[in-house]
């Protein structure tokens, strides 16, 4: 559970965080959206204390995080960001042991997590252990720097634009991973990101910061049909917000049971915005609903997926 | 090319090894560009010892500047130094504008004749090459990457000692590399003043008008510079390849 009380960050006459209180819900993902400049990398930066706070508190599980020294706090939070910032002059497995070393682990506790991160990661640790960041494609990369900020089991993970160097299929790709990550460890994650499709893919909840001001916080249903703010309607486009509102649904919550004999096929896992594109491009009128193994979990009209797009 | 290049630099250092340990081999070529009743190889010293002599005092110096220039460079790239960078640079410039026969000049009243002035004129010419080369390379660490030191909750010096440093090395080393061959070059002045090295067979050369001492003298500073330059150079590039620096190298 992270508390932030009354926050504030001031450069000389510039207030690039104003007055910023929040709290976090432990074991779930906050992603903070912004323009550039809007101060949501800098409040990410004032929870590890790479940037100090002018005022206010951050106070971790109850614990005031200016009561620690600033290396001890970093070590117990994980961090990635944007171009990963791997060492070059380290492999992939010291690369990944970097916080563990710091802490003093045992080797062999540091070679178990390594082989349990890369497996994890889908890097076959007989493969890419040994090897130098350079060596790597753009989405390795990325991925070790992720395992890197796991490494030490941190409850805690910040995230600055870790996708933002990647190309759409692998970005696609390394956030399914990571909610699947953050569902197998049950870590908090908060990740800064100026991509809203990004956010409502990823976020539990959304933070919208606007010239260093809190100006929505809430579920992204909740941001996307009730905003508190003209700028939050602004960054979710008012254009396609009733697909970014089926975006958030999945087809297997709104299956009814029918009589499908005969009608085309579409998996449970699938949004609402996707299941809708398969009825454009396929021309159905109604669709079963099958999970992974096949079986059928019930049907879904056109009508019935259209009215979970309207306006609540 | 590359079988060529290593041939060519196999040829250098023998020819170097035959001049320093058995110039008579080359006594042909040395009469000839002598009068006949001049001595064709240098007689007074051993050219062994007179070679030792003379990469020792480089080495001595060119340490003690490495040493100097690398420790200032930190200094004045941590955050509490930053305010000296001016400064240094002005210092560490003046050491190379001197020319080193006017800091022997002084350094002689001061310090006497034999090794010291001459330790001195190459220690101040080491340190400014050596210095801006590690300011360069510890500046251009990238951002991202001391970001990620100090997200993960390295210590200002763990962060020195495991990132900055060992991505600033290849910069350092080509550093240490410039200096070495300034200063391979320059001891020889030293002979002047008494140090023992190299100089001394081309200053008999100069002063007896012996074009065999000159050359031969002239010849092992020349292909000690040369192939030390070539050295120096291998080591830098192999640890660039490790940072992944250049080409797609293994």
């Amino acid at each position: 559970m992270i508390t932030i009380e009354d926050v504030s960050k001031i450069y000389g006459t510039m207030v690039a965080v104003d007055h910023v209180s929040m709290s976090l819900e432990p074991n779930s993902i906050t992603v903070i959206v912004g323009t550039s400049g809007s101060g949501k990398s800098t409040l990410l930066r004032m929870i590890n204390r790479l940037i100090p706070p002018t005022s206010g508190r951050i106070l971790i599980n109850g614990l005031d995080t200016a009561s620690l020294p600033a290396t001890e706090l970093r070590r117990r939070i994980g961090y990635a960001i944007q171009g990963h910032g791997l060492f070059p002059h380290y492999t992939v497995a010291d690369n990944i042991a970097t916080v563990p070393n710091l802490l003093g682990w045992p080797k062999a506790r540091i070679a178990g997590r390594v082989e349990e991160l890369l497996t994890l990661f889908h890097l076959p640790p007989e493969t890419f252990a040994h090897k130098y960041p350079h060596q790597l494609s753009g989405g390795q990369q990325q991925r070790v720097g992720v395992a890197r900020a796991l490494a030490a089991e941190p409850e805690l993970l910040l995230m600055d634009e870790p996708f933002g160097a990647l190309d759409p299929v692998i970005r696609a790709k390394a956030q399914d991973d990571l909610l699947d990550i953050q569902r197998r460890f049950g870590t908090s994650i908060v990740l800064v990101t100026h991509d809203m499709d990004e956010a409502f893919h990823l976020g539990h909840r959304i933070a919208v910061m606007k010239q260093g001001k809190l100006v929505d916080f809430g579920s992204p249903t909740t941001i996307l049909t009730e905003p508190k703010d003209p700028f939050t309607s602004q960054l979710t486009g008012t254009l396609d917000r009733s697909l970014k509102l089926m975006s958030l649904k999945q087809l297997a919550d709104f299956a009814v049971p029918g009589d499908t004999i005969g009608a085309e096929t579409l998996p449970a896992t699938l949004s609402l915005r996707d299941a809708l594109a398969e009825f454009v491009w396929r021309g159905l009128k109604v669709a079963s609903v099958v999970d992974s193994d096949g079986r059928q979990l019930g049907q879904i009209t056109l009508d019935a997926l259209l009215a979970q797009g309207r306006r609540p | 090319m590359k079988g060529g290049a290593l041939l060519f630099r196999a040829v250098l250092a023998g020819c170097l090894g035959v001049l320093i340990l058995a110039p008579e081999l080359f006594i042909g070529l040395f009469r000839w560009l002598n009068r006949p009743d001049a001595p064709p190889i240098y007689p007074y010293d051993s050219l062994l010892w007179l070679t030792v002599s003379h990469l020792g005092l480089v080495l001595i110096a060119t340490s003690a500047g490495a040493i100097v220039a690398i420790a200032a460079a930190i200094f004045v790239t941590r955050p509490s130094g930053a305010e000296f960078l001016p400064l240094s640079r002005v210092l560490t410039n003046t050491g190379q504008t001197f020319p080193p026969v006017a800091v022997l000049a002084l350094a002689v009243p001061a310090v006497g004749f034999g090794v010291a002035p001459t330790l001195i004129a190459l220690f101040l010419y080491g340190l400014l090459p050596i210095f801006e080369n590690s300011v360069a390379g510890l500046q251009r660490v990238p951002e991202q990457i001391t970001e990620a030191a100090d997200g993960m909750g390295m210590t200002a010096g763990q962060r020195l000692r495991k990132v900055d440093l060992p991505l600033a090395l290849p910069l350092i080393v080509e550093g240490i590399k410039i200096a070495m061959v300034i200063n391979i070059g320059t001891a020889t002045i030293g002979s002047t003043v008494a140090a023992k090295g190299l100089g001394e067979v081309i200053i008999a050369g100069l002063l007896s008008d012996n074009m065999a001492f000159i050359l031969h003298g002239g010849l092992i500073v020349g292909l000690m510079a040369v192939l030390f330059y070539d050295l120096m150079g291998y080591f830098e590039n192999f640890l660039k390849r490790r940072l992944g620096l250049t080409g797609s190298g293994d």
